[in-house]
């Protein structure tokens, strides 16, 4: 037997995956999802009308029922549109990722996300390079609302549009990662109503997005309780002070208080992960719910 | 099936090689002890009605999931253990679609050769060269919105050839294309089997797609039912036509399906 390997012609090149390669493969992916955004311009404008309505009508008349007393980051009273304002932010944010979510399940079924998994890298970097594109776009919708908002008054100081930069990335990786564990769990998603009941309305009205907590306290403890475990509530806290060129809340001795940060991270770290191994290719959850496309 | 010559000695591995591969969901036995090779220059159809396990065969192959049982390995690369090296050979075209309509034809195949690693520049070069080959050159910086099925069906060939694959699997390439459509796409598939030596898994239930030349697969119910050529294939059955043979091994509660 002739041990001597002829190598085949198509092998004849090295094809190691090198940093470079990598490289190529995260800008092409996160480049198609701002492609892909740019390109649906009403996809743009509903994303920027939802908080609109919100900050214009909603939280113009709610004004006058629920007075904010000077909490921290801020040092007076602020208007109730203030307020709100980081909560709309995470709502851009909640949003976007759920939609991101159910179109991973509408790819699942065409096949983008098949010729994404059948790329040769490792299926954790592709994941998180299409989780980063998603967070990309995300980006981009709440920097447009906050210049509108500008003009509706809500002028927190010019730091804090750098500041709030890394807030609004890591609580869109959150929320992302989350979202990608419920597109490896749910098989099919009819439409997005089903998103919007489960996930979205509970996360968005159990936070701290339109009332501050001491609020829900005084009303519902019960309530309190389930605000204070829902990682909405935290990605919020953590774009509210970053808006302000703050980490966190000071605490009476003077130290910072993290909490926000860390739960965030956390969080990230707990979605990521399992979202990762929901895909993963021998232990995930894809291959044991019958099939792919739900033709076999 | 295991005592085989380990693919790593033969002189040039076959472009796709299937060892005795089981897959279950649950209860159902999706795939009975599959087996199948696809030497290079090879083209193989995979005959078999819809839920016969051709899905499940080739989520396997892409590694969509892993097969528990069995080998699959790619011009030599098994694909459990070395996804990456068996991966960067395999092109796939799959049965949905996977361009983005309302990009261009252009826009679309960068963002493919990107998932393979393609730099830029070399993606250009990689790009017009595969459109050349599926006849579409000019309507690079068209969307993809505006071609016909049988277009971005050829489209879709292009897109999986932009890494140079030595295998290729198209997994019902021709649902629902006018005659004419179907004829162009399996002629330039069988010219890339010809011209450049690749392997080619076509899957398919649509029969008066064999031509004579072709080696056959049957995959029905999960097992192989035939593999070898169409003379065989016709032997086996005792039958004058493919379609006669098919229905004769799958049996008569199939016939109105093919």
């Amino acid at each position: 037997m002739n041990v001597d390997v002829v190598r085949p012609m198509v092998d004849q090149a090295p094809r190691r995956l090198g940093p470079i390669r990598y490289f190529a493969c995260f800008r092409g992916i996160v480049w198609r999802e701002v492609l892909r955004f740019l390109h649906q311009r009403e996809r743009f404008f509903s994303a920027l009308v939802r908080p609109l309505v919100w900050l214009f009508i909603f939280a113009a008349g709610f004004r006058q029922v629920l007075g904010v007393s000077i909490i921290p980051p801020y040092e007076s009273y602020v208007l109730y549109e203030t307020f709100v304002t980081p909560g709309l932010v995470g709502m851009i944010l909640l949003f976007n990722a759920m939609q991101s979510s159910l179109s991973m399940v509408y790819d699942r079924e065409t096949g983008a996300m098949r010729t994404l998994l059948v790329s040769p890298f490792p299926r954790s970097f592709l994941l998180l390079s299409k989780l980063i594109g998603g967070v990309a776009v995300a980006l981009l919708q709440a920097y447009a609302f906050l210049a509108i908002a500008y003009f509706w008054e809500i002028e927190p100081p010019p730091i804090g549009y750098l500041t709030v930069a890394p807030a609004l990335i890591l609580a869109g990786l959150m929320l992302g990662s989350l979202s990608l564990f419920i597109s490896s769990v749910i098989r099919q998603l009819e439409n997005f109503a089903g998103v919007m009941n489960f996930v979205i309305f509970p996360m968005f009205f159990a936070s701290s997005a339109l009332y501050p907590l001491w609020r829900i306290r005084e009303s519902s403890p019960v309530l309190y309780e389930v605000c204070r475990i829902n990682p909405f509530t935290y990605a919020v806290e953590l774009i509210r002070f970053a808006l302000y060129g703050q980490i966190g809340p000071r605490l009476e001795n003077g130290s910072l208080d993290l909490t926000n940060l860390y739960v965030v991270l956390g969080y990230t770290v707990l979605f990521l992960g399992a979202a990762i191994y929901a895909y993963n290719p021998s232990k995930g959850l894809i291959g044991r719910r019958g099939g792919p496309g739900g033709r076999d | 099936m295991n005592e085989t010559v380990p693919h790593q000695l033969k002189v040039a591995p076959d472009a796709l090689v299937v060892t005795g591969v089981s897959h279950r969901f649950g209860d159902n036995l999706a795939l009975d002890n599959v087996s199948l090779t696809v030497p290079r220059g090879a083209f193989i159809v995979l005959l078999g009605l819809n839920g016969a396990g051709k899905s499940t065969l080739f989520s396997l192959i892409t590694r969509l999931y892993d097969n528990v049982s069995g080998e699959i390995s790619i011009l030599g690369h098994d694909v459990r253990r070395r996804p990456g090296a068996a991966l960067q050979r395999l092109g796939v075209v799959f049965q949905s679609r996977t361009l983005d309509l309302d990009l261009s034809l252009i826009q679309n195949l960068m963002y493919h050769a990107a998932l393979h690693g393609i730099g830029r520049g070399e993606a250009r070069k990689r790009t017009k060269e595969a459109l050349d080959i599926v006849g579409l050159a000019d309507r690079a910086r068209e969307k993809v919105r505006t071609l016909s099925g049988g277009q971005t069906r050829r489209v879709e060939i292009a897109r999986s050839l932009l890494h140079r694959p030595g295998c290729l699997l198209l997994d019902e390439a021709t649902v629902g294309l006018d005659i004419g459509s179907r004829e162009s796409v399996i002629g330039i598939v069988r010219g890339l089997v010809a011209r450049e030596g690749l392997g080619v898994l076509w899957a398919t239930h649509l029969i008066d797609e064999v031509s004579p030349t072709d080696l056959i697969v049957v995959l029905h119910k999960g097992r192989v039912l035939f593999n070898g050529t169409v003379p065989g294939f016709l032997a086996a059955a005792g039958a004058g036509t493919p379609r006669d043979a098919f229905q004769i091994l799958t049996g008569a509660q199939s016939a109105e399906a093919a």
